[in-house]
């Protein structure tokens, strides 16, 4: 196994990881490979998504953010424990179980995939231990609390910037270290293959939802997809069934101090062949973003493929564009986004399709003390 | 005897420490050049790789240095990376640069023995490595392999590795090539203990915290710690 074309999405991806690492992702992919047509897994899966999160989550029109226009949301801030990274975690930590691994580890961000793997974890019965940027604990402590409330371990990284990247960092050294006993359950399509490809998986339900549901609302496939990207997982979850539906554009709205895709270079960074904000020797630097999620200098390496091919594009939104579409969507529909989220109806409002679907990838109540500063 | 090399992250001072290193009895210098997320490695490399690269250590300033280290002693010098300078470079001119400098090889942390077989380098293997990546590994690696001898990630450590003597073991059986251990040997005890497994010892963390600390006389006394401590093994088993 190891290196093959499968690992790559055209130039991108791959598994550039210490030696230590290759055969537990050669462990990974066998075990998903065979789990993921097992009859048993599927149900369990699909018990655990619709009894457990929520799913299917509706798409709501939200006539008042424009009336002239049709823009439905994918709500996934109406799943269980608030986001879409619950449909990552419980099946990675199913997987995991699979695997017989009894401990997880994670990072996260803004927090909602610290509390979709403490949630899961708890379900499944695994040992869970978070690592998370002592900047983004500071700005997401209802996100924190919640974590330890679920019996999540939640380690603080102290170095660099204190953000996803560093947490993202700390995770992989952890997994090298216990890697025989340990699954890394990492919360975005970023990382060693098949990383991205498991994630974009599990995250796909998100898109085939939306396009059955659309499909029934309006009799016709919409003329945009939008969603935020950070690492990209709620994107590349909502793009997956629309691929192939050439008339449907696909919009991916980055964090203006966080455009990998827009100013980014080719490095490798966690594991993978990437864009990312960089120097000309290939050193990483910090990113920026009010939004925690988005707030990561790299991106998940399909996304750089859909660039580079012209089938998706990316546009940035600034901060301010992005507080005053999370006011907007709070007043005009009754919906408190995640501040990520806010920048993909911050998108879908700065152009003029006539039916859109926007992803809504999480609510924004562990915000409300950022939106407050 | 077995060969002692020592890593040293490389700064403006890279010359001067591998002077007092090889003095000491340093047989082999690795010089880190710094990257902004080093995946392997702990706190002390990590914080010392920081610290360079905000005093500009970038891959321009490491060549340079390595040239100069290159003046300065006669012993192989290898310069230690990770992918994404080589990615941004080029992964053939940064090998090329890097020789013309005066690199004898190159140890690149996150590139597995698959990838990128063009660079010519010295390959890491794992406890966790199977037999058929393990000779791979031995069939290709430029002149010895890099035995990491534990899941995990650099650093000092209160014991030698209990994984160790089975890795070397296994990397026996499929390989000629001399073994050099690295990865959580600090003392001059733990150094002597590997010494007698393997044909090499890698001491990384704990030079880079007695060079940051005390400069180039400390780490010249540690050195020479460590040197006495494998030689009296050598001479342990020849009498």
């Amino acid at each position: 196994m190891s290196v093959t074309a499968e690992s790559f999405f055209g130039a991108y991806g791959g598994r550039y990881v210490p030696e230590v690492l290759v055969p537990a992702l050669d462990e990974l992919e066998r075990g998903w490979a065979e789990v993921r047509g097992d009859a048993t897994f599927r149900r369990e899966l699909e018990d655990a998504l619709t009894t457990y999160a929520g799913r299917p989550t509706p798409i709501s029109r939200a006539a008042g953010l424009d009336p002239t226009r049709r823009i439905y949301l994918k709500r996934e801030d109406l799943c269980h424990t608030g986001a879409h990274k619950i449909n990552n975690a419980l099946g990675q930590a199913l997987l995991a179980r699979f695997l017989g691994k009894r401990r997880i580890v994670a990072e996260t961000g803004a927090g909602q995939h610290g509390v979709a793997v403490a949630a899961a974890c708890a379900r499944v019965g695994l040992e869970c231990e978070i690592y998370m940027g002592a900047t983004d604990v500071e700005r997401q402590r209802p996100n924190v609390e919640r974590i330890e409330l679920l019996g999540g371990k939640l380690r603080p990284v102290e170095h660099g910037a204190g953000t996803l990247r560093e947490a993202i960092s700390e995770a992989i050294r952890d997994w090298v270290a216990n890697v025989e006993t340990t699954h890394y359950l990492i919360g975005s399509c970023v990382g060693p293959h098949p990383y991205p490809k498991l994630v974009a998986e599990l995250q796909s339900v998100i898109g085939r939802e939306a396009r059955g549901q659309i499909l029934e609302a309006e009799g016709r496939l919409p003329d945009a997809v939008i969603a935020c990207v950070g690492g990209g997982s709620n994107a590349i979850g909502l793009f997956e069934a629309f691929l192939g539906d050439e008339g449907v554009e696909l919009i991916g709205v980055e964090a203006a101090g966080a455009a990998s895709l827009g100013e980014g270079r080719p490095v490798v960074l966690h594991g993978a062949r990437t864009l990312a904000l960089a120097d000309d020797d290939g050193q990483v630097e910090d990113a920026h973003s009010v939004a925690a999620g988005l707030d990561y200098p790299g991106v998940g390496p399909q996304h750089a493929e859909l660039r580079d091919s012209g089938r998706a594009s990316y546009i940035t939104v600034d901060d301010e564009q992005a507080l005053s579409a999370f006011r907007f969507l709070s007043r005009s529909e009754g919906i408190i986004p995640a501040l990520e989220s806010a920048h993909a109806v911050a998108a879908a409002l700065q152009r003029d399709d006539e039916l859109v679907v926007v992803g809504l990838s999480g609510r924004g109540d562990k915000d409300l003390g950022v939106v407050a500063r | 005897m077995s060969t002692l090399v020592v890593y040293l992250v490389c700064t403006r001072d890279t010359a001067e420490l591998a002077r007092a290193a090889v003095d000491g009895g340093a047989d082999v210098i690795e010089i880190g050049f710094p990257f902004s997320d080093p995946l392997a490695d702990g706190p002390i490399i990590r914080e010392a790789t920081h610290t360079a690269l905000e005093q500009g250590m970038g891959t321009r300033a490491c060549l340079e240095a390595l040239a100069e280290t290159r003046s300065a002693v006669d012993v192989p010098l290898v310069p230690m990376t990770y992918a994404s300078l080589l990615e941004a470079r080029g992964y053939e001119r940064f090998a090329a640069d890097a020789r013309d400098a005066g690199a004898s090889s190159l140890i690149v942390a996150d590139l597995p023995v698959d990838l990128h077989p063009e660079v010519k380098r010295v390959h890491l293997v794992a406890p966790t490595t199977p037999a058929e990546r393990l000779a791979d590994a031995g069939r290709t690696t430029d002149g010895w392999l890099y035995l990491v001898s534990r899941t995990g990630i650099t650093g000092p450590r209160a014991e030698v590795s209990e994984q160790l003597p089975a890795l070397a073991a296994r990397a026996r059986e499929v390989t000629q090539v001399p073994l050099y251990a690295g990865f959580g040997i600090s003392s001059p005890e733990q150094a002597a203990e590997v010494a007698a497994l393997v044909d090499g010892v890698i001491v990384g963390s704990a030079a880079v915290e007695r060079a940051g600390r005390g400069g180039p006389g400390a780490l010249n006394e540690y050195v020479a710690s460590l040197r006495s401590a494998i030689d009296e093994v050598a001479l342990g088993s020849r009498a």
